[in-house]
């Protein structure tokens, strides 16, 4: 990340100028397999001799019991929902992402604050103070947006593991029951993702695809970022000679 | 626009009214509180108190960080902020809206003063409270390093503790030393923000007595016009007894 920069306002305790490593975002709402994708990503690239990470939202050390249990109570207004995530990102780029990068690590972001910054547009109306909230955010070097429509994605969720209460936004009580609030709530997130998908020039990736040509996708994205201002690693061909 | 005024400004649209303290560790703040609230109730005024950094939501999480000393300067401004949103949206708006007085023990303005000096930036401490309404009266206790120092070890409490003193900045490995430091920074981040933000500012080395005459006096003139919502002035029982559970016959 040679110009590695800062959302908005940035960490003023952290210069960002020596961050080799190269931090893509796989975003995409609920229900495209984002985890799946990444984890064949992870595969492909370790093969090839590059070192990976990947951070996944709400799971920092510091936040992720809180935000369960805020989950739980259903006591989230919209700025406390906003700020939570904000507080699990930060933790996990001061811990984990800004020191894999220093290290030359591609860190693999399952999510990343575009999925606050739509949540939040979704409850509020308004794009600033949540866009303000995360300055401290560093700009990837890639996102890949995995995009399905409502009606696609109404059946997959189904199909798998069903429609739960956030998922549904039954927050915003959009619906008279879970299935309309899903539909209503993931079809404002879409229109949201499409509108940063153009300001932030996301990738966008059609997620109806299959997994394989999604999967090839990806990596054909992600390709061109390991050509430039990275070392090239060991040969794929060395390993399989020498196998550990 | 640059003359629009900051939305940090703007009053409140409530018929309540919000009255905060705000000062360093040792400044006396919260016992010149606890006296307001006393003379406010004397008075017959519904009154709700509320505190920085208590909220059930994240109270357990900002022990745990600052217990294995996980925190950096930004989370640790974002804990505080998602406490503070936590309390406004349940324990300060809502008594607002139904007239009562709240009084809160710190405010916004200690994240400006306290994240400021941590390291975070101050353009970006402010946007993140720009959902905060503006309080009716902000005091500011004003008081010397080395009054507060006195007052806190000789006091009830001893010893500082590690982020109160501001261990995590590696000022100075001791703690008193690191204590005078840290809140010297805060004193003077504190000095612009009540500019910034007029606060009323309030000798804090007098005596407590002569401190709460001169607070009294001023929330007094301010509460001038402000008629409590419901007419319970001075008659709570009254209005208990109204809710008593009837007789069985």
């Amino acid at each position: 990340m040679v110009d590695a920069q800062y959302f908005g306002d940035g960490l003023t305790y952290l210069n960002p100028s020596d961050l080799k490593g190269k931090l893509i975002a796989i975003e995409g709402t609920d229900g495209v397999g984002r985890s799946t994708h990444i984890e064949m990503l992870q595969e492909w690239l370790e093969v090839q001799g590059y070192g990976v990470i990947t951070t996944g939202w709400t799971r920092s050390n510091l936040m992720s019991k809180t935000i369960e249990m805020a989950k739980e109570g259903n006591i989230l207004d919209r700025w406390s929902f906003s700020l939570l995530y904000a507080t699990d990102f930060a933790d996990r780029l001061e811990h984990e992402i800004i020191p894999a990068l220093r290290s030359g690590f591609i860190v693999l972001a399952d999510r990343y604050i575009y999925t606050a910054l739509a949540r939040d547009f979704v409850r509020s109306g308004n794009r600033q103070w949540a866009r303000d909230v995360f300055g401290f955010a560093l700009v990837p070097d890639l996102v890949c947006y995995m995009r399905i429509d409502v009606e696609t994605l109404v059946l997959r969720v189904i199909e798998t593991k069903g429609m739960n209460f956030w998922e549904s936004g039954m927050d915003l009580r959009l619906g008279n029951d879970l299935y309309d609030s899903f539909k209503k709530y993931q079809s404002l997130l879409i229109k949201e993702f499409d509108k940063m998908a153009e300001e932030f020039h996301f990738e966008v990736i059609d997620a109806r695809k299959s997994p394989d040509e999604i999967q090839d996708e990806l990596r054909s994205k992600i390709q061109p970022l390991l050509t430039t201002n990275m070392r090239s690693p060991a040969l794929p061909s060395d390993r399989l000679i020498h196998p550990a | 626009m640059s003359n629009q005024p900051s939305p940090l400004m703007t009053p409140h649209p409530y018929p309540g009214k919000l009255i905060i303290v705000e000062g360093i560790d040792g400044s006396g703040k919260s016992t010149q509180l606890l006296l307001l609230h006393k003379w406010l109730e004397s008075k017959g005024h519904k009154v709700f108190f509320t505190e920085w950094n208590s909220s059930e939501l994240v109270k357990d999480t900002t022990k745990r960080g600052k217990k294995n000393k996980s925190l950096t300067p930004t989370t640790f401004s974002l804990l505080h902020a998602t406490d503070f949103a936590s309390r406004l949206y349940h324990d300060i708006l809502p008594p607002l809206k139904a007239g009562m007085i709240v009084l809160a023990d710190r405010y916004m303005y200690t994240a400006f003063a306290r994240d400021v000096v941590r390291g975070v930036s101050p353009e970006w401490v402010r946007k993140l409270y720009s959902f905060a309404i503006t309080p009716d009266m902000a005091f500011y206790f004003k008081v010397p390093i080395e009054v507060a120092i006195s007052r806190l070890l000789g006091g009830t409490r001893g010893q500082f503790k590690y982020y109160e003193a501001g261990m995590d900045m590696n000022l100075s490995p001791d703690v008193t030393e690191s204590f005078r430091l840290f809140q010297s920074s805060i004193l003077s981040q504190y000095e612009k923000i009540v500019d910034e933000y007029q606060l009323i500012t309030l000798d804090a080395t007098k005596d407590i007595e002569a401190q709460q005459n001169e607070m009294r006096r001023l929330v007094g003139e301010a509460l001038k016009d402000y008629k409590p919502r419901r007419g319970t002035h001075g008659r709570r029982t009254v209005f208990w007894r109204r809710f008593d559970v009837p007789k069985s016959e």
